[in-house]
């Protein structure tokens, strides 16, 4: 089976600043990769990258075998909380029908099965609870979990998740650990940023970054505390 | 009672097509100023219709259409907040405040060269809205269509810009493309505005009615059509008050478009207040609903 996300010396940054170099890793159907580090330390650059939004800097990289940020219909990217979630007057449902604008393109009318897949989104992650009520009015878990359904709409190949559990209780969590076993299950690569050590538990490689790759491995080989000490500058309690 | 609200426009040809140009003016207005309301877009906005003032000016010393002036302006205006924004690496809102006064700036200097300085720098900013001719109304018209046409074609691109730029662009929708488009949407709307309410007031009627749309509608259909039927009630009560009163009807206009958001927030917030009073007397009543435990 052919690798989905597959990167070999690549380097990440804005400019001609690169931030992380020398990331080597190879992503396959179904498996997780979990980013970990601090603040600044490139997650959120390395997503970007692989979504095609930021040049690479050195390296070669490839996402379901051609050059990032080509396939948009297969690659779904969920970005941090977005600001405008706190002003947009727009309801739930029509923000998570968004997910498909990358099928539909600029003039195709939505099918049946379109809503259908909008729908079966917003019951996975609960936001069709208050699927009519305008995404400003909602708390900062609930407007994360429209965003999660709108990245689950577009029925993507790839997913890209920059701290997609932050704002989330414990609860919430666990529903997008569980989102995130159900993508998996159906072939789906996932590369997911985050600040919490739990959410690297069922991954099949773990990366901790520092502006370079402290550790990169298995949860048990990756989260060692000396590597923990070396990226956050204490250990952590798994 | 009647002739009071209508007798003006009954009896005088000048204020009816005052008042179609209104209407054209408001139906623009409400589709573009929807999308800068969602985008947040009103400093660029505000930059735009500032931008058109040295090319209305210029057209007005050296005798062309004003509409190509400010066609130009606004031409020049968001060329120059690209150039900057991308060249030297300066935020949007620097770009655009450095061009806006510069543009005001400019567009003074050639006005203060004409014979009526004062006069039609008065018509610039704040529009002679009782002056409409045939002309202007079926310019304004085609705007309408263009600017519908525009946002139509360009809904899905346009409403991903106003959650998120990553998400737009790995959506398949360019957000520099799609972005220019909307300000190009924006600069045409200022362009076919202007001669109704000037470059001064026109932000009024952009933002204020797709304001009020904002805090009802939760579709941007409604949300447009909402800030349609403000624009044109305010663009009818500011010609009514202008006419009975003897004060300038385009600052009227937007005066009133103003004052409806203003009154519709307050309805808004005690909606919200009525709302909260009723689910604390419902957990006060029904204690144990939520999980809370009262001990006494």
């Amino acid at each position: 089976m052919s690798a989905r996300i597959e990167a070999t010396g690549l380097a990440v940054g804005y400019g001609h600043r690169p931030i992380v170099e020398g990331l080597n890793f190879s992503l396959q159907p179904g498996e997780l990769l979990v980013l970990i580090g601090t603040n600044g330390s490139g997650k959120s650059t390395l997503l970007k990258t692989l979504a095609g939004l930021v040049a690479a800097q050195g390296g070669s990289v490839n996402v379901l075998g051609a050059a990032p940020g080509t396939q948009h219909s297969l690659v779904g990217y969920l970005p941090q909380h977005p600001v405008s979630s706190h002003t947009l007057p727009l309801r739930v449902e029509d923000v998570v029908a968004m997910g498909r604008y990358a099928h539909l393109g600029l003039t195709r009318r939505a099918r049946a099965q379109d809503h259908r897949i909008v729908q079966e989104s917003m019951e996975r992650t609960g936001a069709i609870a208050y699927k009519s009520r305008p995404l400003r009015d909602l708390s900062g878990g609930q407007q994360q979990r429209t965003h999660l359904a709108q990245v689950l709409a577009r029925r993507a190949d790839v997913l890209l998740l920059d701290e997609p559990t932050a704002g989330l209780d414990l609860v919430g969590r666990q529903a997008v650990a569980e989102l995130v076993a159900q993508e998996r299950a159906r072939g789906v690569a996932v590369v997911m940023a985050t600040h919490e050590l739990s959410d690297a538990d069922t991954a099949d490689m773990v990366m901790l970054l520092a502006q370079r790759v402290v550790a990169q491995g298995s949860p048990a080989t990756a989260l060692t505390d000396a590597a923990l000490r070396e990226c956050f500058g204490f250990t952590q309690p798994h | 009672m009647g002739n009071f609200l209508f007798g003006p426009f009954a009896d005088n040809e000048f204020l009816r097509q005052s008042l179609y140009a209104g209407i054209l003016v408001s139906a623009i207005c409400a589709v573009a100023g929807t999308f800068v309301v969602l985008r947040g877009l009103a400093f660029a906005g505000d930059a735009l219709a500032h931008g058109v003032v040295p090319g209305v000016a210029a057209a007005l010393l050296f005798g062309f259409s004003g509409v190509l002036g400010a066609a130009i302006g606004a031409g020049v205006m968001m060329s120059g907040v690209s150039v900057v924004t991308r060249r030297y690496r300066l935020s949007g809102d620097t770009a655009i405040g450095l061009l806006f006064v510069g543009m005001l700036a400019l567009g003074v200097i050639i006005q203060s060269r004409s014979s009526s300085f004062a006069g039609d720098l008065t018509n610039i900013l704040f529009g002679e809205v009782l002056g409409v001719s045939n002309s202007d109304l079926m310019w304004q018209f085609i705007a309408l269509v263009a600017v519908c046409v525009v946002a139509w074609f360009c809904r899905r691109p346009f409403l991903l810009l106003s959650v998120d730029d990553g998400l737009t662009e790995t959506s398949g929708f360019s957000v520099k493309k799609y972005h220019n488009i909307m300000l190009a949407m924006v600069a045409l709307t200022v362009v076919a505005s202007f001669q109704t309410v000037g470059t001064l007031l026109v932000l009024g009627l952009l933002i204020a009615p797709a304001a009020t749309g904002a805090l009802f509608a939760r579709r941007i259909g409604i949300m447009m059509v909402v800030a349609a039927v403000v624009g044109i009630f305010s663009t009818y009560v500011g010609l009514l008050v202008s006419y009975h009163a003897n004060v300038a009807a385009g600052a009227s206009i937007v005066f009133c478009s103003v004052l409806v958001f203003t009154a519709c927030a307050v309805v808004v917030e005690v909606q919200r207040w009525q709302a909260h009073r009723k689910d604390i007397h419902h957990d006060h009543d029904q204690p144990h609903v939520h999980g809370h435990v009262h001990v006494s």
